[in-house]
Formats: C-alpha cells, sequence, structure tokens
C-alpha cells in the first residue's frame, strides 16, 4: 500500500500517475477466521480497522452482499453532529466527533471533515423550549452547543429565510459548531484501505445468508454466497437487514426497517455555509463540495426493504426546503434515492454482545448513524477484542427492552425521524 | 406511492390517504401483571420484520376512518390482499407462489 503524501502526489503528477497502487487487494474468503464482520460499511470496515490497529486482531474478514461502502454508508446525507440528550448517547455521540476529527491523520485518507457547524432551528415555543433544554443538558455534558436569535442565525446561514411573516417562522435556533459533515465513500474507502493493509480480508459480492451455531448455543461461522466460513466472533453490522441475520441465529430483535430517502440538487456555487435541520418542518439541507445541495427528511411510513419511498415523502420535503430556503425554489434535483434504516422502539442504537455467545451485534442506528461510525466502530471493535463492553456502548444493550432501561431519544426528538 | 384497496370503501385509494399502523395481530396479553418481563418485551418491543410477505394494520384515515389489515410484499412494496379487521389472516403460502408466479398481476 503507498502511504499518501504530498511528495507522493507530486511524484505521481509528474510521471504519469502510473504509480499508484490497489488500495485495498481482491480477497478469497479463507475458511476459518478469528472475526467475521457481516457488512462492509464505514461501521463493519472501522470495525475492522480498530481490531488491527489497536487489538492486534487482524485474522479478521468483513464480507458484504453488495460492494464496499454501498448500502447506507454510500447513501446517507453524511450529517455528523453530537447534540443527543441523553448521557448515554452524548457520550456515544461525542465519543465519535473526537474520533472524527484525527480520522484523516489516522487513515492516512482524506474523509474531508468539515467541521462547518449544524443549525437546528425553532419554529415554535415548544421548539425553543426543548431546543435551549437540549443546549443545557449538551453543555452539562461537554458537548458544544449554543443558541441564536433569529438574526445571529441569519448571519451564520445567510440564505436562510428568517422574516416574521415566513410560513415557517425562525424564532431562534441551535448551533453546534463543532459539527459538519465529511466525505461517506472516503470513510468506507478509508478503513477499507487502511484494514487491509493490516492483513483484514474484505470480501465483497457475497452474501452471507446466515449465523451457524454449534449445540452448545456459541457462534461457529457464517453460510455465505461462497460457501461456510468459520469464526470464533461474529458481529453483525447490517444496518436494515439486521433483524433477518439475526434471526438466522435465533435472536428475535426490537427493529424495524424503514425505506430514508434523500436527494441532491444539480450543483450550483457555495450557497449553504453549514448544515440547516428543522425538525418541525421535517426537512434538513446542507451543501456539498462538489456544490450539490444534500437534502433529506424523515422516513417513509411503512416498514420495507425495497430501497426505495414513496413520492409524496419527497413533495413534503422540498415544499419546507423551499419554504425555508426560498432562493432555490427554482433548482433542479439531480437524483433521490433510498435506503433501508433498522429503527428501534427508543431510536438508540444496539451496540455490544448479544445472548449468543461470539455474536455481537452494532445496529438500531436508524435515519443517523453515519456519524457515528467512527466512534461506534471503535467501541464495537473494543467490546469484540476483549468480550465485554467497553464503558461508552455499555448502556446500549439488547437487555434494555426487557428490563425497560430505555434511552429514550425518540422522546427527546433530537432528530427527524 | 402505494396505492391501497380499502376494504371498508371497497375502493382503490393513495397512499396519503392512509396512516400505517405497524404489524397486525398482536395480541395484548389478558392480565399484563402476570407476564413475564420477555413476554412484556415480545408484546412491545419485538416484531416480525419479515423480508417478505408482512401482515399489518393500515387505517383509512382520511376516508372511512377504519383500520384493517394489508399483506404486503416488503421486497417489492407490491399489496397482495387487504381484509377487514375480525376476519382471519388469508393463506399466506398460496399468496406467496401467487407472487411468485405471476408478480405483475398479483394485486387484490
Amino acid at each position: 500500500m503507498t502511504h499518501f503524501s504530498a511528495l507522493q502526489l507530486l511524484k505521481n503528477a509528474l510521471t504519469g500517475r502510473d504509480d499508484w497502487s490497489a488500495q485495498w487487494p481482491e480477497a478469497e474468503p479463507k475458511s476459518h477466521y478469528d472475526v467475521v464482520i457481516v457488512g462492509a460499511g464505514g461501521h463493519g470496515l472501522g470495525t475492522a480497522h480498530y481490531l488491527a490497529k489497536e487489538h492486534g486482531i487482524t485474522n479478521v474478514a468483513v464480507i458484504d452482499k453488495g460492494w464496499l461502502g454501498g448500502g447506507n454508508t454510500g447513501r446517507n446525507t453524511t450529517i455528523i453532529r453530537s447534540n443527543y440528550l441523553y448521557d448515554e448517547s452524548a457520550r456515544l455521540y461525542d465519543h465519535a466527533v473526537d474520533l472524527w476529527e484525527g480520522l484523516s491523520q489516522d487513515l492516512n485518507y482524506n474523509v474531508m471533515y468539515s467541521r462547518r457547524g449544524v443549525m437546528m432551528l425553532a419554529h415554535t415555543v415548544h421548539d425553543v423550549q426543548s431546543a435551549q433544554r437540549h443546549i443545557h443538558a449538551n453543555r452539562l455534558n461537554g458537548v458544544d452547543n449554543r443558541w441564536l436569535t433569529p438574526e445571529e442565525a441569519k448571519a451564520y446561514c445567510p440564505p436562510l429565510n428568517v422574516s416574521p411573516d415566513a410560513r415557517f417562522p425562525v424564532l431562534g435556533a441551535a448551533l453546534q459548531e463543532r459539527a459538519g459533515t465529511a466525505r461517506h465513500d472516503a470513510v468506507a474507502w478509508g478503513y477499507a484501505r487502511s484494514a487491509a493493509a493490516r492483513g483484514v480480508d474484505i470480501i465483497q459480492n457475497c452474501p452471507v445468508l446466515a449465523i451457524r451455531r454449534d449445540a452448545g448455543g456459541k457462534v461457529t461461522g457464517v453460510e455465505t454466497g461462497k460457501g461456510f466460513i468459520g469464526a470464533k466472533q461474529v458481529a453483525v453490522s447490517a444496518s436494515g437487514h439486521t433483524s433477518v441475520l439475526m434471526e438466522t441465529a435465533g435472536v428475535r430483535m426490537p427493529l424495524e426497517s424503514f425505506p430514508l430517502q434523500a436527494l441532491v440538487s444539480e450543483p450550483v456555487k457555495p450557497l449553504m455555509p453549514c448544515v440547516v435541520m428543522s425538525n418541525t418542518v421535517h426537512a434538513y439541507m446542507s451543501q456539498s463540495d462538489k456544490g450539490e445541495l444534500v437534502i433529506g427528511a424523515g422516513t417513509d411510513q411503512y416498514t420495507s426493504y425495497s430501497q426505495r419511498g414513496s413520492f409524496q415523502i419527497i413533495e413534503h420535503t422540498l415544499a419546507a426546503i423551499c419554504e425555508m430556503f426560498p432562493t432555490v425554489s427554482r433548482m433542479r434535483m439531480l437524483r433521490t434515492w433510498g435506503g433501508i434504516v433498522d429503527v428501534t422502539p427508543d431510536r438508540s442504537p444496539i451496540l455490544g454482545k448479544t445472548p449468543v455467545p461470539g455474536l455481537y451485534v452494532n445496529c438500531g442506528w436508524g435515519t443517523g448513524g453515519f456519524k457515528a461510525t467512527p466512534g461506534s466502530a471503535h467501541v464495537l471493535a473494543h467490546t469484540i477484542a476483549h468480550d465485554s463492553p467497553h464503558p461508552i456502548n455499555a448502556p446500549f444493550t439488547l437487555e434494555r427492552f426487557t428490563t425497560g432501561r430505555l434511552i429514550d431519544e425518540a422522546a427527546a426528538a433530537a432528530v427527524a425521524h | 406511492m402505494l396505492l391501497i384497496h380499502c376494504p371498508y370503501c371497497d375502493e382503490m385509494f393513495p397512499e396519503v390517504e392512509f396512516t400505517y399502523a405497524g404489524q397486525a395481530h398482536i395480541v395484548r396479553p389478558q392480565d399484563p401483571a402476570a407476564v413475564s418481563d420477555e413476554a412484556w418485551r415480545d408484546f412491545l418491543f419485538i416484531r416480525a420484520n419479515t423480508k417478505g410477505l408482512h401482515v399489518e394494520r393500515w387505517r383509512h384515515t382520511h376516508g372511512c376512518g377504519r383500520f384493517f389489515n394489508v399483506v404486503r410484499d416488503t421486497v417489492s412494496d407490491r399489496i397482495l390482499a387487504t381484509y377487514k379487521i375480525g376476519t382471519p389472516m388469508p393463506d399466506l403460502s398460496a399468496l406467496k407462489s401467487a407472487l411468485a408466479s405471476a408478480p405483475e398481476k398479483a394485486r387484490p
């Protein structure tokens, strides 16, 4: 693997770019691994990277039914933030933001993490009270967040319509300046390159069909499109399809899979300096470095695996965007797409051990898994290496749905679901 | 957008008239205080989340206002049957083979 540096860049620029090596090799599955990770998205590849780098476990395979980063890692709207209400969530998501800040250096790969700020608008008195409660809770947890008046919000994000007669008047906004965006594909590629360089096998286009257990209940491996692959430990990081896979291991999950749509506009000159979200009108927007406006909203109402949603969701989203940013009302949309997100009843992830020995799960991120990628991969690698959770993911158990100790971000409504 | 047949109105309407109401045929325990934590978890939180034929409730919110049940293929989003509350679930294996043999025609 070539180490990326300014010198390498210059050398290849002068010599016709023939010298770049493949970033990761094509791998054929071995018959047995110490750890098999199902799902080669950012979370799965990141877990392999941290297992190899921090725990010295390199006899690892990451298996995906498609190409790496082709699932929800490549379909999300790349927003990173950690302004969650509850202590457990604040620690988990802020851990991720801490890692985002050094990720490009850690991976020797530019993930284009941009601290451009995430602004969450308040349109009603209830919004104002809820946002201020969030700000206070965040600051008590050491999470950056502050209140903006409508004028300050306008100054931070000029295209925003803050006139008092707007259909959705802006009464203020909560701003997390440390939040921002990153290049989603680069996150998957960077983790894949780093993990592969340390000896991890990345096996693409190989669907995992079932998880196998021995008579004692312990995991023995996975049944795949390329045959049985043995493993001492199996981690499922398969987002929308997690419950289908876990069922094959005899574990029923408190998950439902919904289509979540997003869309991008034609590329234009720099317009949006930050990310703006509005939970009340259910839409959010940022601008990619290519110039496309990246727009998203909530999930469709019904469960599905079709990777497409209903048109009225897009219509509703764009109606809200045009009210908040009248200047974009005549822009053309280039692409829309859908991904399947696995949603838990309390809208917090399930991250750690399962009742099956040797089986670990990283799921339930719902509509907001991208932001947590490095943090969740890091603590899941710790959980696998020690067979015991990291203090940060210890509360995010599967058992909480039996004990009732939920982490109810759904009720806290920190995000548009 | 889905087109959904309301078995009470006996007509096809667009999805915007309806509200999804989750998995169907989940029965609340008669005496919640008597059930174990695990059984209560299953009732509250565990869902089939089927990839394939899913039996679910919908409500014709902007029409007759009534709840009814729907069998839908969650891979293609094709609706295979709708039926009134209180009537038995249709034979899923028959619906599955109908879907496999004529995926384009499989509509109620």
